[in-house]
């Protein structure tokens, strides 16, 4: 069964995933407390990774990729040809910074798709990256959520610009494609349509 | 007031559906605790000691006679029989049960009310001036453009899951009532040199355990940019916002730590790229809105009225409620009422299903069939004619409506503290009640004088203790309740965050503090001095001697 819901056309189905996610090598990371608490979310723009997982990435030699943008940034000369053929595609956390990966190509849609890792559900900054993306880049290809994805953000993300969903692994996709309809006619003017409703509708004078 | 079209109503139905859902996969055990919590929590619903806790949204404070009625046969059906008007305007039940609140929901959704973002980590009730239209001192009556933000911020995608709560409040007047500067963002009306609509921003207040007032971000913001500088500003917070540390996540932080001058800059390079777009309000879309906010279709009446004067001097409980409880009004002939929900010995701010019946119909009778709530947790008719006032007297009376003690010391606000709230490290209801029964007696209440008495029962200061002339918040020593004293804090244009005056209190301390505090403001006070005043003139220094006094 699939986790991947695919948007086309304004239908959502659930459909095979024909990219590969390439992820950093597993490192140690030490738990950190703030006021008592474990920190559970990491602070945009902080560097959380290392040279040695960059290095130590192994980049499929051949086939679709979703590279992490580190790996991506560090390699991109070299896979000048494959980015040619659009098979190469690049993720980002939450917390990374999204200009790095605006600022080193000049044209955004030579990726056929851009994906954000969500470590926690409460994370609303994938909702900005995402409608940064579509409105301020023109980022017109594919656009992917994956990590703690569940459906009561689907809608949220769709309305950011978000076409590709990849549901938490042990949640059913099926069940979760309904809550991208939760609404029908939303208020205000967002990725998916620019258009406040009171723009969209006559509502009388 | 706004009446909800054809989207609005699809709106919160759909609301409805999706909740309902929610509370099933939860109860279905296919959400956990940790999962369910954000979604609850947007919709107003919080796991308190006794019970959970429902929120309801009541947009700036304005709700007609029918939908109080349904949120008092709400009380009735789902809770204990009484609800609770909070520090920001919205109404709280106490007793609900987690699987009735859909259709809690479902019956709020057939009068257009809801409890859509009245917690959690996204864009709150947007609060204002119970007195918003009628006021004499209002430049602008904000509440079309403060509904037409209601309608933007519910469910903005963009900003669903942000650090944490984020706070708007409005005001249209000279003399601010809305606390702006206390806010995330605070919204201050008026009339520009070519007399059009604008709007000086304020930025980074807020209360809590670290309260700041607001800084101005930008004096003059044309209205019809609200909505895409708003956006800018919490663009800005939603992907800076310190995340690692709750307690650091408020925008107040951001701003104190990029400085206001680099915080404003980041806003307007998002702000470029925002300005004209499509949620830019067009003069046809305000003109819609602020149809429902015309002027009631008032009497044209003389400013005096005789029945009116004899009663006044006829009857001394009359005259003290009028002087207490009466506000002046923009339209000749006519006054706000204020109904005190702060009858000395019961928790402010509660109110009875009965009680609510009665206001409803007070509303209908006298007041167009509206009413408002206030931050200080009052109710308020805003337009009855002079010549009903006793009438409408009478019949509050009689429902235990008319304590006249409005700006007085007994008028405290105050959070539901340690007996319901499940953040609270201390009661809060029990002070206040053993400081109205200290001062039970109205002659010496109105020689006291206006004065601001706020209880926090926690740091998230709820009970906005911070701008109380005195404040009082509760503390948690070792596992036992201690009170914190704070005086000269002030909301308003001149607003400021008051002093502590030295260790805390135990409860049974607390009336005597303040008794001790009002002494020396008696003793100390000019003619024309307010317990405020004198603070500012002297100092905290005295008042700390003497309550401190061996």
């Amino acid at each position: 069964m699939s986790q991947l819901i695919a948007l086309k056309n304004g239908a959502a189905s659930t459909i095979e995933d024909d990219w590969l996610l390439v992820k950093l090598p597993q490192t140690h990371v030490e738990e950190r407390k703030q006021a008592g608490k474990v920190v559970l979310f990491k602070l945009t723009g902080e560097q959380t990774v290392t040279p040695e997982q960059i290095t130590n990435t192994t980049i499929p030699a051949s086939g679709k990729v979703i590279l992490p943008l580190k790996v991506f940034l560090a390699n991109q000369k070299t896979l000048q040809a494959r980015i040619g053929k659009g098979e190469i595609g690049v993720w980002l956390a939450t917390h990374e910074i999204l200009e790095d990966l605006t600022n080193a190509l000049p044209d955004l849609n030579t990726l056929p798709i851009i994906a954000i890792f969500v470590e926690r559900f409460a994370d609303g900054r994938i909702f900005s990256l995402g409608n940064l993306l579509r409105t301020r880049y023109g980022y017109k290809n594919t656009l992917r959520s994956f990590g703690d994805v569940l459906r009561d953000q689907l809608f949220f993300q769709k309305r950011s610009g978000f076409d590709q969903f990849v549901i938490r692994a042990d949640r059913s996709a099926n069940d979760a494609i309904t809550s991208l309809n939760d609404f029908s006619a939303p208020y205000q003017g967002a990725a998916d349509d620019s258009r406040p409703a009171f723009q969209r509708y006559n509502r009388g004078a | 007031m706004y009446k909800y079209d054809k989207i609005d109503q699809t709106i919160i139905n759909e609301r409805v559906d999706q909740y309902r859902d929610q509370i099933r996969r939860y109860l279905a055990k296919e959400l956990t605790d940790d999962e369910f919590r954000p979604l609850r929590l947007q919709n107003g619903l919080y796991i308190q000691r006794h019970a959970p806790m429902l929120r309801i949204a009541v947009p700036y404070g304005l709700l007609s006679s029918t939908q109080l009625r349904k949120l008092g046969d709400i009380t009735k059906k789902y809770d204990k029989g009484y609800g609770h008007f909070s520090t920001r305007q919205n109404l709280q039940l106490n007793w609900p049960k987690l699987e009735d609140t859909p259709d809690i929901l479902a019956e709020l959704a057939t009068v257009e009310m809801h409890a859509v973002q009245t917690s959690g980590n996204c864009i709150r009730n947007i609060t204002t001036d119970q007195f918003a239209g009628v006021a004499p001192d209002e430049i602008i009556d904000p509440r079309a453009v403060a509904e037409i933000m209601r309608q933007w911020s519910t469910f903005h995608p963009e900003f669903a899951l942000l650090p944490r709560k984020f706070k708007i409040a409005v005001s249209g007047t000279r003399q601010d009532r809305a606390i702006v500067q206390v806010h995330d963002i605070g919204l201050e009306f008026y009339k520009d040199t070519l007399g059009k609509m604008a709007i000086k921003v304020w930025v980074g207040g807020g209360l809590g355990r670290t309260p700041i007032l607001g800084t101005v971000i930008r004096e003059h913001l044309e209205w019809q940019y609200i909505l895409t500088y708003c956006e800018a500003i919490i663009r800005v917070y939603n992907l800076h916002g310190r995340r690692d540390n709750a307690f650091k996540a408020r925008i107040k932080i951001l701003v104190k730590a990029l400085g206001i001058d680099e915080f404003r800059r980041q806003v307007d390079a998002e702000w470029v790229h925002l300005k004209d777009g499509p949620n830019t309000i067009t003069e046809a879309e305000l003109a819609r809105v602020a149809k429902h906010f015309e002027p009631m279709p008032y009497e044209s009446l003389p400013d005096t009225d005789a029945s009116f004067d004899a009663a006044i001097s006829n009857n001394p409980a009359f005259a003290a409620w009028t002087k207490r409880c009466v506000h002046p009004h923009k339209q000749p002939g006519y006054r706000a009422v204020t109904l005190s929900l702060k009858p000395h010995g019961h928790p402010p701010g509660d109110i009875t299903c009965e009680q609510m019946h009665v206001v409803a119909n007070l509303a209908d009778q006298y007041s167009f069939g509206e009413l408002r709530s206030s931050h200080e947790q009052n109710l308020i008719l805003a337009d009855v004619k002079l010549s009903d006032l006793y009438a409408v007297w009478e019949k509050a009376r009689a429902a235990g409506l008319a304590t006249p003690n409005i700006g007085l010391l007994t008028d405290i606000i105050c959070c539901p503290g340690g007996d319901f709230c499940s953040l609270a490290n201390a009661k809060s209801i029990p002070i206040a009640e053993a400081i109205q029964t200290q001062f039970d007696n109205l002659d010496y209440l109105h020689d006291i004088g206006d004065i601001e008495l706020n209880i926090s029962g926690c740091m998230n200061a709820c009970g906005h203790h911070h701008v109380g002339h005195i404040g009082i918040l509760g503390v948690d020593k070792d596992g036992s309740e201690w009170y914190q004293v704070t005086i000269g804090g002030k909301q308003g244009n001149d607003a400021s965050l008051g002093t502590v005056i030295g260790p805390s209190f135990s409860a049974n301390e607390m009336p005597g503090v303040v008794q001790k505090l009002i002494d020396v403001y008696i003793q100390q006070r000019t003619d024309e001095e307010r317990f405020i005043d004198t603070v500012r003139r002297i100092g905290v220094d005295p008042f700390k001697t003497h309550v401190y006094a061996k």
